[in-house]
């Protein structure tokens, strides 16, 4: 069956809950709009999907005192990875052999780019300095969570959070481990709003992936974290399983730093050992959670992978990034939760904004929620550096 | 559970420990607020058009690897794994100031596409057109220490034969200056340069003549001074090991106050070897890979260097060596490696 899923926790665009999350996503309703919190050049010449709260409002409904240091990559990953915990009654992280994987691109960069000029002379800016590396998120998360022992952070670009979910899975199999929170988390900054303006896939309208005419992505923030435990931990506490992961597949494009191979080579690949871990035929798969950025390099490259993967039958398929804007290293935890809530629902969650079939491929993406069997669920993410990961989802 | 082996080990550090086949026997004495590494001719290892985009993180990693996959005879590994606690921030310092500077204005995007924590990682599987598992771990220091985990559990598990792993990092520009300055300010801050360096090697289920077994990595994200001795000797009794089979034991000192958790752990041992090295490497996150170079080097060589020695006699061989490293008293690990 897989490893056990007991807990998840999100806050993303379309909500600082899972229950937020799900509302958002069965009305078809998208969190992507104009930028509140960040002050820059570009704010008219894109959308994103920007958390609604403030870093002071985090603060409070956290509970934090009011001088801290936690960056805003920090507050999310602490929200999300509390409800995680909290939704599987896990109180006490000292009764069993808990780790932490979380996963981050920009670790503290909100900061570092608010005060880096002044970190020489300000004291009171100091305290950002230490915060910068992808750790300290983590760090503090874990100290805050009473996780004591495994705990570390991986950092793979976009497919962050389905390496981090991985291992997680791969130490509790090992019986390395007996529960383990794993997710990732990114805050929308400065630094990436203008590095993928550099690279041109950066779009000033709603993304439509898989659309022939799409324009690009659009940049999200989030964090998300699953629960996972082990078989002797779920029968001794008669704990309630939300779904199973039950495949997971980790390869490498090997073909340039930031884009994607014409024929999908390492999506490919990540899709075909999810697979056979899994001990599941392609067809199987019921529906398939896209990667899906809208990039019109992503989004061939994928199709194409996912054409040779399951050949004339493709699945049902859909890109919630449509919801939520690409989270980075968030993505492939945001996007288990969705996956997860797909096989709780029965119900496939629309790529919003798709018109028109790309003429290399004409697949065509789901367009409007649909209520079906799902067993299996396949969710893709892709990063830069070539990194590929897939994971699989199955229903309790 | 299969044993798996640490083949090759290979480090570009402040020490010139590259191109030379001695073992640290004419070391430089390192002095100042940061120390950068000795570089290669890396033109032996990368092409020039490549070289020339490179920060030097990724030069030293390439390069690094290139030779710990020759020195192991393999041409292919079938996994990598990396770990770095800052990741490439020569390219995120120069792309952030570029924005600064600029006011968002006329940017161009290498430094961007070149500043995320797996660039390492992702040009050499570039290089090797390999397109095996590929992950990258940045947890401060222990960001390397979780690339062996990753390794040892893809050997053991049977998911790899041959993994290639390593840890590295480049001192960058602007943010160093700022960590320097805080420990300048604390009394009791790190008394060593901030260094930097890449150490790799490659990690395999399959023995050879210069095999190191890696016995066992122990990581532990927070520990008390009150109760460090109890976790080490956790440690060892669960790899059935007494403190009295340990012969050389390897600490991360780098003179802040948190050596005490140095200290507490050797008063442990009787008449035992301790060996330092952050005085040779600078002081970094991934610093403990080259530790872990100078204890595969030490029993793979049978020779212990006169500069690396903190307290003790040197025994005639040495057959189990214990590495413990920290930074400001968080993310400890323990390494057991045996000859």
């Amino acid at each position: 069956m897989g490893v056990a899923i007991t807990g998840m926790g999100i806050i993303s665009a379309i909500g600082h809950s899972v229950e937020e999350n799900k509302t958002s996503l069965l009305a078809s309703k998208t969190g992507i709009g104009d930028l509140q919190h960040i002050q820059t050049i570009h704010s008219q010449a894109i959308r994103v999907g920007e958390v609604s709260l403030s870093n002071a409002e985090l603060t409070r409904q956290l509970q934090l005192p009011d001088v801290h240091n936690y960056t805003r990559t920090g507050l999310l990953g602490l929200l999300a990875a509390t409800a995680a915990l909290e939704n599987a009654n896990i109180y006490d992280c000292s009764t069993y052999r808990t780790g932490f994987i979380s996963s981050t691109t920009v670790g503290g960069m909100d900061m570092t780019e608010k005060y880096i000029k002044q970190f020489a002379t300000d004291a009171a800016t100091q305290k950002y300095i230490e915060t910068h590396h992808a750790g300290d998120s983590t760090q503090k998360i874990a100290d805050t969570l009473g996780i004591n022992g495994l705990v570390t952070t991986i950092s793979t670009a976009c497919s962050s959070a389905a390496n981090a979910i991985m291992l997680g899975a791969r130490l509790i199999k090992a019986g390395k481990l007996d529960r383990v929170l794993v997710g990732g988390t990114d805050a929308l900054s400065k630094f990436t709003i203008n590095g993928f303006k550099t690279l041109m896939i950066q779009s000033d309208s709603l993304c439509a992936p898989f659309d022939q005419h799409r324009k690009g992505l659009n940049l999200g923030e989030a964090a998300a974290y699953l629960v996972l435990e082990s078989d002797a931990v779920v029968q001794k506490d008669k704990k309630n399983v939300l779904a199973y992961l039950s495949g997971y597949g980790n390869a490498n494009d090997a073909f340039h730093q930031t884009a994607s191979s014409d024929n999908g080579e390492g999506a490919f690949l990540a899709m075909q050992k999810a697979l056979e871990i899994a001990k599941l035929n392609p067809n199987q798969i019921d529906y398939v959670n896209a990667h899906g950025t809208a990039t019109p390099n992503n989004d061939l490259s994928e199709s194409r992978a996912l054409q040779r993967v399951f050949g004339k039958k493709l699945p049902d398929f859909s890109s919630t990034k449509s919801f939520t804007g690409h989270t980075l290293a968030a993505a492939g935890a945001v996007e288990a939760v969705f996956s997860i809530l797909t096989l709780q629902e029965q119900y496939i969650f629309p790529n919003l904004n798709f018109k028109t079939p790309m003429p290399e491929t004409g697949l065509k993406p789901i367009t409007s929620g649909v209520k079906k069997e799902i067993q299996h669920v396949l969710s893709n993410s892709f990063g830069f550096g070539g990194n590929c990961s897939t994971l699989i989802l199955s229903k309790a | 559970m299969k044993k798996v082996y640490i083949n090759s080990a290979v480090t570009i550090s402040a020490q010139d420990t590259f191109e030379s086949d001695g073992f640290l026997n004419a070391v430089k004495k390192l002095s100042g607020k940061t120390v950068a590494a000795r570089y290669p001719n890396y033109k032996d290892y990368i092409a020039p058009a490549n070289l020339r985009r490179m920060a030097e993180a990724v030069k030293m990693g390439v390069t690094a690897a290139s030779k710990a996959l020759k020195d192991a005879k393999i041409t292919q590994p079938d996994a990598i794994i990396t770990g770095t606690g800052m990741g490439c921030i020569d390219d995120t310092e120069k792309f952030l100031n570029a924005i600064i500077s600029n006011d968002e204005q006329f940017l161009t995007p290498t430094s961007f596409i070149q500043s995320t924590h797996n660039t390492v990682g992702a040009q050499i599987a570039l290089g090797l057109e390999c397109k095996a598992y590929n992950n990258t771990y940045s947890h401060a220091s222990v960001s390397f220490e979780w690339a062996l985990i990753d390794a040892q559990l893809r050997l053991q598990q049977e998911e790899s034969e041959n993994v290639l792993v390593g840890g590295y990092e480049e001192l960058g520009k602007e943010i160093i200056t700022y960590r320097r300055m805080m420990e300048d300010v604390d009394g009791l801050g790190i008394q060593v340069p901030f260094g930097e360096g890449a150490s790799f090697f490659v990690v395999s289920s399959e023995k050879t003549e210069h095999s190191v077994e890696l016995i066992e990595i122990g990581v532990y994200s927070t520990i008390s001074t009150e109760s460090i001795q109890d976790s080490l000797k956790q440690f060892l009794a669960k790899n059935d090991l007494d403190l009295s089979d340990i012969d050389v034991f390897v600490s991360g000192r780098n003179g802040d106050g948190f050596d005490i958790y140095y200290d507490l752990t050797a008063e442990l041992f009787e008449n035992i070897t301790q060996l330092q090295y952050k005085h040779l490497s600078g002081e970094f996150y991934t610093a403990s890979a080259f530790g872990l170079w100078t204890a595969y080097s030490i029993l793979s060589r049978q020779e212990i260097p006169e500069a690396i020695i903190f307290k003790g006699e040197i025994k005639s061989d040495s057959h189990i060596i214990l590495l413990y490293n920290q930074f400001k008293g968080r993310d400890h690990s323990f390494i057991l490696l045996k000859r």
